[in-house]
């Protein structure tokens, strides 16, 4: 695991404000790597071009 | 054959016709539960007085000539995420232990004990599902029965662990990212995850809306379908339940493999994995007669996006709870479900879209076969407390790399019959056997077929 860079840590912080969390001080180094290594999981997702008529597999049916 | 040994639709039969009590029956299980129990810790609660006052009810409508139902007299036991009344679901968590007991049974728990089946107990899982190790912060870890100083796997730890030991012949478990396709593979048992949407998740603690599925362990292929068809039918209570008829999977399950087509998935899930995990693959590919080589495109993307989708939806669950009691979580589990309620509205977006394309590359897949076939695990079970493994050469983190070959098939519902290979490694080692959307029965056609050739097996574990 590499050490995750400083604008993740400042993400991390700005975003746990943003949905009104706070992130104790001993949880945050989890949090960080945590969320390091769901981004470098999710680049395979993000960087994979769907053509725009797939929607989401998410069905609401009234 | 003790009733220990028994798989359910023996015992079920006996107490039918007479030859066997229900009431001993629960009390020969009450008695492996104690002496077993306190070195595997599967079971966290014991529901005694229900198991022995429903056993002789069901030996007295018997006596009386009454009709007795298809798991007459079977022992079960569910994950502790099942409504159970008068039990605290507490989804392996400490915080949910404050919740007042569950007013009544959830709908599949009611639907065995309909059926005649006979609830001893709850059973230990990771904190919230959120786990494929069977570790647990708060009850302490369930044990592996084939080597006490291993993982039962999860998050249905509990599950795996009861059924491998004798304990009951017939446990409960749910799905997300593998969770009963885990356990099974290291505690060496034969396991269903249904077809997305066939089984009400009603009445059970959730964790990933779009990917949560509830199923049975057991040590016989015959008894999953036996516990499956009981459970089947539609209920409004879970908006993603299916409205479909019930499909009966026990009067199928001896018809043989003959004019299935069945391939062995390569690619991606032909990498990483230790050997042993490929050999048993080999092993009943094999037995089959499976084309070798299949391949699901974009597969190490669906992984990617069931890690995305559940670390989002699971995390956006507990995100109050976070907020208030942080600190009451299983340090496990914790940091993740923090992280995941920041992570980018776009990047769980992509994911849902991608879940849609996928599931169509697939189907496209099931227009040349009938039967898919993955590893269940990269590993076979690993020391409780292990951190990292080797993963295609590399030391990675262990907790989130144990699903890697079960999360991309979940990750689009299919569904799928863990199991249990014999005589390749001294450790339990798990294939799941995937079929096309509904067709549990083809799954369990073919799980059955497998332990008739003696490829596969599940004996308690000693």
């Amino acid at each position: 695991m590499t050490t995750p860079p400083d604008n993740v840590a400042d993400y991390v912080d700005r975003a746990a404000a943003a949905v009104g969390l706070t992130i104790a001080a001993e949880h945050r180094p989890g949090v960080i790597v945590n969320f390091q290594r769901t981004s470098e999981v999710a680049r395979l997702v993000t960087e994979f071009a769907i053509p725009d008529h797939i929607e989401s597999a998410a069905i609401f049916r009234p | 054959m003790t009733p220990i040994e028994m798989p359910a639709g023996e015992i079920a039969r006996r107490v039918r016709e007479g030859s066997l009590s229900a009431l001993a029956v629960a009390e020969t299980h009450l008695a492996q539960i104690a002496a077993r129990n306190p070195t595997l810790n599967a079971f966290t609660d014991l529901t005694r007085e229900r198991a022995l006052a429903k056993a002789r009810d069901i030996d007295a409508r018997r006596a009386a000539g009454g009709a007795l139902g298809p798991l007459a007299g079977v022992p079960f036991a569910v994950k502790n995420l099942f409504d159970v009344a008068g039990l605290t679901t507490r989804s392996g968590s400490k915080i949910n232990r404050d919740l007042p007991p569950a007013a009544a049974d959830g709908p599949l728990v009611a639907r065995l004990d309909a059926a005649d089946a006979v609830l001893v107990g709850a059973l230990n899982m990771g904190e919230y599902a959120y786990d494929f190790t069977g570790e647990n912060a708060h009850d302490g870890p369930s044990r592996n029965p084939h080597d006490v100083s291993r993982m039962s796997g999860g998050s249905s730890g509990g599950s795996g662990s009861a059924v491998a030991a004798g304990m009951v012949p017939l446990a409960l478990g749910s799905d997300t990212n593998g969770s009963i396709r885990v356990p099974s593979s290291f505690c060496g048992l034969f396991g269903l995850k249904p077809t997305f949407g066939r089984l009400s998740r009603a009445g059970s603690f959730p964790f990933v809306a779009s990917f949560d599925h509830l199923g049975p362990f057991a040590r016989t292929a015959a008894d999953l379908a036996l516990a499956y068809d009981a459970m089947q039918g539609p209920d409004p209570a879970d908006p993603a339940c299916a409205q479909r008829a019930v499909a009966p999977t026990l009067p199928s399950i001896a018809a043989g493999i003959d004019g299935l087509r069945i391939g062995a998935l390569g690619g991606y899930f032909a990498r990483g994995g230790d050997p042993v995990i490929y050999a048993a693959l080999d092993k009943v590919a094999k037995a089959l007669g499976a084309a070798t080589g299949v391949e699901l495109p974009e597969a190490h993307r669906a992984r990617a996006a069931a890690f995305v989708i559940t670390n989002v939806e699971g995390a956006q669950l507990h995100l109050d709870r976070l907020r208030k009691r942080a600190a009451d979580f299983d340090p496990a589990t914790r940091d993740r479900l923090i992280a995941g309620n920041l992570l980018p509205a776009a990047w769980y977006a992509q994911a849902q879209r991608f879940r849609t394309w996928f599931q169509r590359e697939v189907a496209k897949v099931f227009g040349s076969f009938d039967v898919l076939l993955a590893p269940s695990t990269p590993c076979t079970a690993p020391l409780i407390g292990q951190q990292t493994f080797v993963l295609d050469g590399k030391e990675v983190p262990l907790r989130p790399n144990i699903g890697i070959y079960t999360q991309p098939i979940s990750f689009i519902g299919l569904p799928v019959a863990a199991v249990p290979v014999q005589g390749v490694s001294s450790l339990p080692v798990g294939v799941q056997v995937i079929a096309a959307p509904w067709r549990e029965d083809v799954a369990l056609r073919v799980a059955h077929e497998l332990e008739r050739t003696g490829i596969c097996a599940a004996p308690v574990a000693r």
